[in-house]
């Protein structure tokens, strides 16, 4: 990790609590393959591991009444942003007491408490919504911002370019943020898009468009606060393109063997979580013993995240006609 | 006779038909390189090369409008959509576009464009991944809907779709990929638009497609045993819609219930029904029913899913309903 000394303007407090958020991120999400082939849980699993940085930067950049958004993999991002362990495992488990009462699943979480607005399976589909939260904070003269996360997939989706418009010609408040992991499902970057430096698709709609390095969690947040303050104050949105890697295959059922293990070594040795920790215990920012303690917590609180789940019910069978409509 | 999936018969179709026609490419999303996200495409890749097999950025509009403009000056292509559900993303282009073209235009075109997809629900993949849209495209004049169930229909109709001029909404359901049966060597092709009867019955005539052929299969299998012979008609499509196999099972069972995966609500069990009752009102003995998914957004939960979509023993009770 860059040792940058003027990052440690953030206190150690603050420092850790995002160090606990990655962890926690990672094994939650290492739990699941597991679980799934148990048949605990359904349908697709797309993991985060390997990207924590990015959310969990997003997340500690914002405060806590700002809006995020994101697509269908979002279970670090849900948890990033404060969702409870428990109620996200819930979901997994198809659980009535999931943050989406179990109707939702892996892809299709939420919680309006926490300002979560939703994990979305239609690539490119929540870009605009992301507009229309934003518009709406504007409208009502609020000062939160939105977050969007999005994958490099979806830069090439026609509602992409639609809602970077849309968003630059309001100048409403939302921060775009490009997930790059170097590829949708089996194909990489450059064999989908035409231009590969995706930061510079914002620059047709005159949108300032930068590049970042999504391993490296305080240059996510520094970078996506600049970009806060910037649309909080009416300057418009910002495009931020986080390179990172996944570190398991597309979903549950990808082997993944279009990436050579070559490339995946690389990306290991970049591995945001250890990179992290070697970094704060560095800079004195927390001792081994401290470190030890935030993992074996981490682990506990997956381990009784996995036990709420299995012990909550399941939504009754009248629960298939409720919630179509409000009345 | 080979014994295969109806996963390789899709696939023994579009080689099969690519070798012999130079105009006919595949494009899509993981069709090349990673040989479809259901391995369908497999070895397609391989064997053509990236001219006629093409990757492309998820975009499903572009996809299919760059298909249609393919097909319009000559071109057969083969546009495969990841899933059923991003057609809508492409709908204005399906529509709009390729659908009316020939209409609109006098006449003086043609767009012979396979739009392959697969779809339905079984797999707890929630409100975005899991319907069954058939009945959005027939309601569509200008496109033909084809909808195999069985491998030696998957691939003679395929490879008939493949050699029609008009466009084609090719739908196949995600859970019939891996079903093992008997297809024919050779060059295999079935007519569009032509019914099949996958089981006789005197009591009562099932009128389905896709996977609720096989619903509807085990229903008369357990049905029998009780002493009540249902009629199995699999239309495998909707347009060219073959009443006139349907017409001919209902004067001879007086009794037809239409079993589909999708919503009950303005399904395509809804025409049929219809259709049936103008046709043949005085050779029914009891009202048509309608077997179809409960009109809500697909719940990811199991069990929650499970009741959503229409079972053996779902079709059974209606058919004691009225035998
Ligand atoms: C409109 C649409 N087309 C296709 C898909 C199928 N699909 C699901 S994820 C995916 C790849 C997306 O890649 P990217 O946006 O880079 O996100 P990542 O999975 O890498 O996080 C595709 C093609 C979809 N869900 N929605
Ligand atoms: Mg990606």
């Amino acid at each position: 990790m860059k040792g940058k000394k003027e990052r440690t303007r953030l206190e150690s407090r603050e420092l850790l609590s995002m160090y606990r958020d990655m962890v926690r991120i990672r094994d939650f999400e290492e739990a699941c393959p597991r679980l799934y082939s148990q048949g605990k849980m359904g349908g697709f699993l797309h993991l985060y591991s390997g990207q924590e940085a990015v959310g969990v930067g997003v997340a500690h950049a914002i405060h806590p009444h700002d809006y995020m958004i994101a697509a269908y993999r979002e279970h670090g991002l849900i948890l990033a942003k404060g969702a409870h362990p428990n109620a996200v495992m819930a979901e997994l488990f198809g659980k009535a007491t999931g943050c989406s009462r179990g109707k939702g699943g892996s892809m299709h979480m939420f919680d309006p408490d926490i300002r979560f607005m939703g994990g979305y399976g239609i690539v490119g589909g929540h870009l605009p919504l992301a507009v229309g939260l934003a518009f709406s904070i504007t409208y009502q003269g609020g000062d939160e911002v939105v977050v969007c996360l999005f994958g490099d997939g979806a830069t090439n989706q026609g509602v992409f370019h639609e809602a970077m418009n849309m968003a630059a010609l309001y100048q409403v408040p939302v921060v775009f943020i490009c997930e790059n992991n170097g590829y949708g499902i089996g194909t990489s970057v450059i064999r989908a898009s035409a231009m590969e430096s995706l930061y510079k698709k914002s620059c047709a709609y005159e949108t300032p468009g930068l590049k970042i390095d999504g391993m490296d969690v305080l240059e996510v947040y520094e970078a996506v606060r600049e970009a806060v303050q910037r649309a909080r104050e009416g300057g418009g949105p910002t495009y931020i393109e986080a390179i990172t890697y996944r570190f398991r295959g597309h979903s549950i059922s990808d082997p993944g063997t279009y990436r050579s293990e070559q490339e995946k070594k690389i990306w290991r040795e970049r591995d945001p979580i250890p990179n992290f920790s070697a970094w704060l215990q560095a800079e004195n920012h927390a001792t081994a013993e401290e470190i030890a303690s935030i993992e074996s917590e981490e682990k506990s609180v997956v381990a009784e995240a996995i036990r709420f789940a299995e012990e909550s019910a399941d939504p009754g069978p009248d629960e298939l006609w409720t919630d179509v409509y409000v009345e | 006779m080979a014994e295969i999936t109806c996963r390789e018969a899709l696939n023994q179709a579009m080689h099969e038909e690519m070798a012999r026609d130079d105009r006919i490419f595949i494009l899509g999303e993981d069709v090349g390189l990673y040989e479809g996200s259901f391995k369908v495409t497999k070895g397609l890749l391989a064997r053509f090369g990236d001219r006629r097999v093409v990757d492309t950025p998820i975009s499903e509009a572009g996809i299919v409008g760059l298909a249609c403009g393919a097909a319009m000056i000559g071109l057969r292509p083969i546009a495969e959509l990841m899933t059923v559900n991003f057609s809508i993303v492409a709908m204005d282009q399906i529509m709009n576009h390729v659908a009316v073209a020939r209409y609109m235009f006098g006449g003086r075109v043609k767009v012979p464009l396979v739009i392959r997809a697969p779809g339905g629900a079984g797999h707890q993949l929630g409100a975005q991944h899991s319907h069954s849209l058939e009945p959005i495209f027939l309601h569509c004049p200008g496109l033909r809907v084809i909808v195999p169930s069985v491998p030696a229909d998957a691939k003679g109709l395929l490879k008939s779709a493949i050699r029609s001029d008009d466009p084609i909404m090719f739908l196949e359901h995600e859970g019939i990929y891996g079903v093992k049966g008997e297809v024919p060597d050779g060059d295999y092709t079935i007519p569009l638009g032509v019914a099949d009867i996958k089981r006789p019955g005197g009591d009562v005539t099932l009128i389905t497609l896709s996977r609720m052929v096989y619903v509807c299969l085990e229903a008369a299998k357990q049905l029998a045993a009780a002493g009540i012979e249902a009629e199995v008609v699999d239309l495998r499509g909707l347009n060219p819609l073959d009443m006139v196999t349907v017409l001919d099972s209902v004067r001879k069972t007086r009794r037809a219930i239409t079993v589909e995966e999708s919503w009950l609500t303005g399904g395509w069990g809804g025409e049929v029904a219809a259709r049936i009752m103008e046709e043949a009102f005085d050779s029914l003995d009891a009202p048509v029913l309608r077997v179809g998914c409960a009109d809500v957004p697909m719940p990811y939960n199991k069990k929650l899913e499970k009741a959503a979509i229409p079972d053996v023993a779902r079709v059974i009770a209606r058919v004691r309903e009225i035998v």
